[in-house]
């Protein structure tokens, strides 16, 4: 099918993208150099944001465990980079294996339910992944542990932060490539046929489960990649990647983007992070103490936020973008 | 000795069971009836542990925290259902189950703000503070009136819904929403009702809970989790389902923890059944109930509409 382009969403995405290509050159100069920091953790969970969504928004079911794969993905470099194992292909074979294997798994299992008892077990089996971590003693635990060094890739090494950055950039760029190639091929076809009305599919006979367990599978891979990159920007593993306020995270980014958009989630990766980043470390001089308040307890002011704009605003932000242009034509 | 130590543990499991129960039937009857995912269960769970805390610390007598805790619970989770939740039933599941994370988040900020992010104790009431000694084993009285008010709440909860017309009608918005609307019935209210027994039954779970965990901010996520597990397993929207599932998860949780780590030791090298042992101790009741989905994906005891 050939695709039709629209020129707010496309133009939009390309400035987006262009602006997170420049921000390594940009921070250091404007004396901010953390910024490269943040925007590797926003293009990161963006990148987690977008392979959720690739069940969430395309195939319609609401997992609330993608978490659980962010964690593989993480495990994966800090227990190898423990043994002494840092070549980054090692990581990422040993990774995207036991991360298909448990999805191949929990998607079996997850996927005889839908609705909310699918939601309800892939938080179940995110727990599960969760308390396995915490029970990982010679692996820190509960505390989780430092990782002695980065991936090794060969070129490059990635304690340089530009380097980190621009890897982290070119596999969001593929992964959005990619993600549009399959939402418009047959397969991504099926798989939204599965969404509006999945007794049909069937009736017209296709397989559906194959394809939504693929589906799930793609998705929970792009997470543990997902999960590598962050275990490497963040030189530590902890069990609390894979919490259930993780997973929940990566559904208000996708929500707060827009559900079953290419770049959505991106975009609500960049609003949920910068925002957290915002009230976490507010101080605007109010008085009565509201800057200490704020900053202590922002997780209860993100969770008012999150009440809004479900209630109020309920395509997301880039989600807005496409129903204008809609409107327009 | 070894025999005294299963008893134990399979009072503890019963116990676990109970509280499990409490929360689940709140919980399952809100799904059943309203097709709402209420993640936020286990904050009223938390909120009601908090007052009973705060009324017992402030009045001595746990007769009047719990007179005051469930009713507030009750209270509270009527005046979020009514304020935020009833505006979503019609919305679908994903802004459900968003808006009630938020929730959790809000509920587990104001309880750090009012009582401070460490634990805050709830001591066992004076009169349950012994043991009882039964067939020559000491157990705690505090535990076993857990068991016994979960009996009694459980054989109301049959009668309220068996024999009574709130039972009746609620019986009735469950099985066909729509229908009993066009019948008469005020389906807002039967709602608005039914969201608040779950929240009574959710606080009164931690008006129980807190003297044995510890009253936390986020206490209520890890057994939210739970619960669900006995949700899904037990078959979503039935209460029996719940009894019997409850008290599965509860006796296999305990005696897993209890004795798993024990029983690998007898096959497996030392030092590996201590790594492995907690850990898998931890993940038994989500492979029980990965296996109870694989073979009934509707769970134990679904309900059959129609």
């Amino acid at each position: 099918m050939a695709e039709q382009v629209h020129p707010l969403r496309f133009g939009f995405a390309g400035a987006f993208l262009l602006l997170l290509a420049l921000v390594p050159v940009v921070a250091p100069a404007i004396g901010q150099p953390h910024y490269v920091t943040m925007f590797s953790r926003i293009m990161i969970f963006g990148l987690a944001a977008v392979g959720l969504n690739f069940i969430l928004g395309f195939g319609g079911l609401v997992s609330f465990g993608h978490a659980l794969y962010i964690g593989i993905g993480a495990y994966a470099v800090g227990i190898m980079a423990f043994h002494g194992v840092t070549s980054a292909w090692a990581q990422l074979a040993a990774a995207l294996a036991v991360g298909a294997a448990a999805a191949v798994l929990i998607g079996l299992v997850c996927l005889r339910t839908s609705g909310v008892a699918f939601i309800m077990i892939t938080l179940a089996f995110t727990q599960m992944g969760y308390f396995l971590a915490v029970s990982l003693t010679q692996y820190g635990g509960d505390d989780g542990m430092p990782i002695p060094a980065r991936s090794d890739l060969g070129v490059g090494s990635l304690d340089h932060g530009a380097i980190l950055y621009y890897l982290i950039f070119a596999l969001l760029v593929l992964v959005l490539y990619a993600a549009n190639r399959v939402v418009h091929s047959r397969f991504g076809m099926v798989l939204r046929g599965c969404k509006s009305n999945e007794r049909r599919m069937i009736a017209l006979g296709f397989p559906t489960l194959r394809y939504k367990l693929s589906a799930y599978v793609i998705s929970a891979l792009i997470c543990v990649i997902a999960g590598m990159l962050l275990a490497n920007l963040t030189r530590y593993v902890s069990p609390a990647y894979m919490g259930w306020v993780a997973s929940g995270d990566l559904i208000v980014m996708v929500v707060f983007g827009g559900v079953a958009t290419l770049f959505g989630p991106v975009v609500g990766s960049a609003a949920l992070v910068i925002v957290e980043e915002a009230l976490s470390s507010f101080s605007l001089g109010l008085p009565w103490g509201i800057d200490a308040l704020v900053s202590t307890h922002w997780l209860g002011l993100l969770g008012i936020l999150i009440l809004i704009v479900v209630l109020k605003l309920k395509q997301g932000l880039y989600g807005a973008l496409a129903a204008r242009e809609q409107r327009s034509t | 000795m070894t025999w005294n130590l299963f008893f134990t543990q399979a009072l503890n499991g019963l116990q676990l069971g109970v509280l499990l129960f409490l929360l689940s039937a709140g919980l399952t009857l809100v799904f059943g009836i309203m097709n709402f995912a209420n993640f936020s269960h286990g904050s009223l769970y938390m909120m009601g542990a908090y007052f009973a805390a705060a009324v017992y610390d402030w009045s001595g007598s746990f007769l009047v925290a719990a007179l005051v805790a469930v009713p507030g619970t009750l209270l509270l989770g009527v005046i979020v259902e009514r304020l935020a939740l009833a505006r979503l039933y019609q919305r679908d599941h994903l802004d459900q189950v968003l808006a009630t994370f938020g929730l959790i988040l809000v509920f587990n900020e104001v309880v750090r703000y009012i009582w401070g992010p460490a634990p805050v104790y709830l001591n066992v009431p004076e009169a349950l503070s012994g043991t009882i000694d039964l067939f020559s084993l000491p157990y705690p009285a505090y535990r076993f009136a857990i068991i016994g008010v979960g009996l009694v709440v459980g054989v109301g909860l049959y009668l309220l819904i068996h024999n009574t017309r709130v039972g009746m009608l609620i019986r009735a918005g469950a099985s066909n929403g729509g229908m009993a609307a066009a019948l008469g019935v005020n389906i807002p209210l039967l709602n608005t009702l039914v969201f608040g027994l779950g929240a009574a039954l959710a606080g009164l779970a931690g008006l129980m809970a807190g003297p044995i965990f510890a009253v936390r901010p986020g206490m209520g996520e890890s057994i939210l989790v739970l619960t669900l597990v006995v949700i899904v397993t037990g078959g979503i929207g039935s209460i029996r389902g719940a009894v019997y599932s409850a008290l599965i998860v509860g006796v296999v949780d305990t005696a897993g923890r209890a004795f798993l780590p024990g029983i690998l030791r007898e096959f497996l090298e030392r030092s590996v059944a201590q790594a492995v042992g907690p850990a898998v101790a931890s993940m038994l009741i989500y492979l029980l109930m990965a296996v109870v989905l694989a073979f009934r994906p509707q769970g134990l005891f679904p309900v059959r509409h129609g």
